[in-house]
């Protein structure tokens, strides 16, 4: 058993509202910089939808993620000779319209404009040239589904839907979508760093954040290729790749990452996994249908003695084990099965982990003119045959497309709401809620567990923060009192590079 | 005049890589490589910069296989069959590398986005490239095997520069062309850490023999691991 900690984190996609603030508040911190306007290192997309940058899911374009041929595991991008033979062009590279083209306003015009017939009006520029440009996508484009016809209907996770079951979906009156905010998945397996020729990223063996070595980095470009989540990017002002960070500085000093402190629908959840890390290869070759059952394997219980005692003997301090039994992430990957990883197909084994939207909240009208909607009873909580995001869509999203493991994510987290809607308002009946509740494999105070920690969750309860102990590992290679006067955000060096 | 620049300048040009490129690595590795910009235009450049590098890798290991064995090229030489092949390659070579050249250059001039990350050194190395890889395919052309006549005067040249007693009589009387493409040679080197150039030195072989995963431990040590 080779132990480590993960910081690890959970979004509660039925929380989601699509508000944006979590990637403004990255936004705001991170990258406002030159070369970085275009980067959302977090951002938020509508389901269905081909997301930012455009299609990032679909890896015959991009290629992506690993793959499995038998026994070995390869970096879809290509083996070691294929990447060094084309570092002089990268043929899966999104390029900047892939996202879309920075730009700002020329707002100077409203106040200095001379005096004449028209209003004066602020043209947008962009900000790569500095000239007038006609702005044809942004970061949001597709938001709430607008534009739909181009952008919803391409989405790649409606492969194997059938024409019928498309055309239902697009219907007005049947419309559903959702919002899935993502930022770096911080895999236990992750693509960027096999593909880079410089070793430039690499992942942080405390706590498992994958950063980018600016140094190190030649810009070669393939971690942006080798990423399937499309979450790092290329600073075209710097040539270097840049991604999220996890905001390891507030980490450090024990504050949540800006994204999630800031989160309006207090959707996120941050906590430590304690896994093995000798079982990383195995889990990652495991066949797609078990591929979450595999690595909800590879995350150990901290409160096992036999596993503690190896966390200790593997360098992690007490006080991490200690964070790791109360973390929240352990409770809804491990315990309640209910949080999934994203596109697990992907094989980066991601530890970010969604749980699955129950919607909509109100069933599918049941008969066949429409219009009048099951409000009685269990109806108000759709089932799954009737739901109106097909099950099949959500499988390809967070489980490999294995359905039975997003139905029974769904299952549960429906019984929870029954259970709970019969307790505080009678509706619906105790005995069915409880059926209901042994049927999806829980029990009635698993299911207080869940409802509190989903609706009533306190700061602390969704943010168990691991005590860094940095002044340990600063003291193993230098006198702190010399530390001291070199830390500090940024690099030593001004980043600015070209003309 | 020709001792400072067959006999002075490559000693400064040299001094200035080598001095240059120490000085820039530990004043700022993170400068040290090129900035692509394939992200900002990806079509064209396959067509300048895939030619481009392939060919100049070629004929720059041809020019440093003359000077290492010039007794092996003489040798090789001696059959006409096999000369003709020679010169008829390292022609087609130059031409290939000048027109991925000519792309890169018509692409950075001609797109507004490029146009907004070339700085100034940059224009300035793409003119002396084009000066050099011209005046190389001059020679190639007007003074045809090269390949031979450059064991006789550009080797015996560049061992008498290494071995410290320089002896400009094997390249004051050639023509002008050659002078150009021999100047230009050491001004190049000498530019070469104040330009992207100095990617060349990153080339990332060693990435033929890590492991996948590059996992690091507190902030000094360094261990990769396998865990793919």
């Amino acid at each position: 058993m080779d132990i480590r900690a993960q910081v690890s984190a959970v979004f509660h996609l039925d929380k989601c509202i699509g508000c944006h603030t979590c990637s403004i508040a990255c936004k705001n911190i991170w990258t406002s910089r030159d070369g970085a306007e275009y980067m959302w290192w977090n951002n938020v997309e509508t389901k269905p939808g081909t997301g930012y940058p455009t299609m990032w899911e679909d890896q015959r374009k991009y290629r992506g993620g690993w793959e499995l041929n038998g026994k070995s595991l390869t970096p879809r991008l290509g083996g070691r000779l294929r990447l060094v033979s084309s570092l002089f062009h990268n043929p899966n590279l999104p390029t900047l319209d892939d996202y879309y083209e920075p730009w700002t306003y020329q707002y100077g015009v409203l106040t200095d404009a001379p005096k004449g017939e028209d209003q004066p009006t602020a043209r947008p520029v962009s900000r790569l040239t500095g000239r007038y440009i006609d702005i044809e996508a942004g970061p949001n484009w597709d938001d709430d589904m607008s534009g739909s016809a181009v952008y919803a209907r391409n989405d790649v996770n409606l492969e194997g839907l059938t024409l019928a079951q498309r055309a239902s979906l697009f219907q007005v009156e049947q419309m559903a979508f959702f919002y899935i905010p993502r930022n770096c998945n911080h895999c236990l397996n992750p693509a960027c760093v096999a593909v880079c020729p410089s070793s430039a990223p690499y992942k942080r063996a405390e706590d498992g954040i994958v950063l980018v070595n600016q140094d190190k980095c030649r810009g070669w470009r393939f971690c942006i290729s080798g990423c399937p989540y499309k979450k790092v990017y290329y600073n075209w002002k710097t040539g270097k790749s840049e991604k999220c960070v996890l905001c390891y500085p507030r980490l450090e000093s024990r504050q949540a990452p800006a994204c999630f402190h800031s989160c309006v629908g207090r959707i996120r959840y941050v906590g430590l996994l304690l896994y093995d890390a000798e079982r990383i290869g195995e889990v990652a070759r495991a066949p797609e249908a078990v591929l979450v059952e595999a690595q909800r394997s590879l995350i150990l219980d901290p409160r096992n003695p036999a596993v503690a005692s190896a966390a200790l003997r593997n360098g992690i301090s007490q006080s991490w084990v200690d964070a790791a039994c109360e973390s929240p992430i352990y409770k809804w990957v491990k315990e309640w099965e209910l949080a999934l990883p994203l596109h697990p197909e992907f094989r980066t084994l991601p530890t970010l982990f969604y749980v699955p939207p129950l919607l909509p909240v109100v069933a599918a009208s049941r008969d066949s003119a429409g219009g009048i909607f099951d409000m009685s009873g269990s109806g108000r909580f759709s089932d799954t045959e009737n739901a109106r995001l097909p099950l099949w869509y959500l499988a390809r999203l967070f489980s490999g497309g294995n359905e039975k493991t997003v139905e029974r994510a769904l299952d549960k987290l429906r019984a929870v709401r029954l259970y709970k809607h019969a307790a505080s308002f009678g509706s619906g009946g105790k005995d069915n809620a409880l059926a209901a509740l042994k049927m999806a494999g829980s029990t009635p105070s698993e299911a207080e567990a869940i409802s509190r920690l989903t609706a009533l969750p306190r700061f602390q309860d969704r943010f168990s923060l691991p005590p860094y102990q940095r002044e340990a590992s600063i003291e193993a290679t230098v006198d702190p009192m010399i530390h001291k006067g070199r830390t500090g955000f940024g690099p030593n060096n001004s980043p600015r590079r070209g003309p | 005049m020709s001792d400072f620049l067959f006999a002075v300048l490559p000693y400064l040009a040299a001094l200035s890589a080598i001095v240059g490129s120490i000085w820039r690595y530990r004043a700022s590795q993170f400068s040290f490589s090129s900035v692509s910009s394939q992200f900002l235009e990806s079509r064209q450049l396959f067509w300048g910069s895939v030619p481009w590098h392939y060919g100049i890798i070629t004929i720059l290991i041809g020019h440093l296989v003359g000077v290492v064995f010039p007794s092996g090229v003489k040798v090789f030489n001696g059959e006409p069959v096999r000369l003709y092949i020679l010169e008829g390659t390292a022609l087609a070579l130059g031409f290939l590398l000048l027109l991925g050249l000519l792309v890169l250059i018509v692409r950075r001039s001609s797109n507004a986005r490029l146009r907004a990350v070339t700085s100034g050194m940059d224009a300035v190395l793409l003119f002396l490239l084009l000066l050099q890889v011209g005046a190389g395919l001059g020679i190639a052309i007007y003074y045809r095997w090269g390949s031979s006549w450059y064991v006789h005067t550009a080797t015996p040249y560049f061992w008498s520069l290494f071995k410290l007693q320089p002896q400009t009589d094997y390249v004051t009387s050639l023509p002008l062309l050659v002078k150009v493409h021999i100047v230009n040679a050491f001004v190049l080197l000498a530019l070469f850490p104040f330009t992207r150039l100095v990617h060349m030195l990153s080339v990332p072989l060693a990435y033929l023999w890590r492991s996948y995963q590059v996992v690091v431990w507190g902030q000094r040590q360094i261990t990769s691991r396998r865990g793919q």
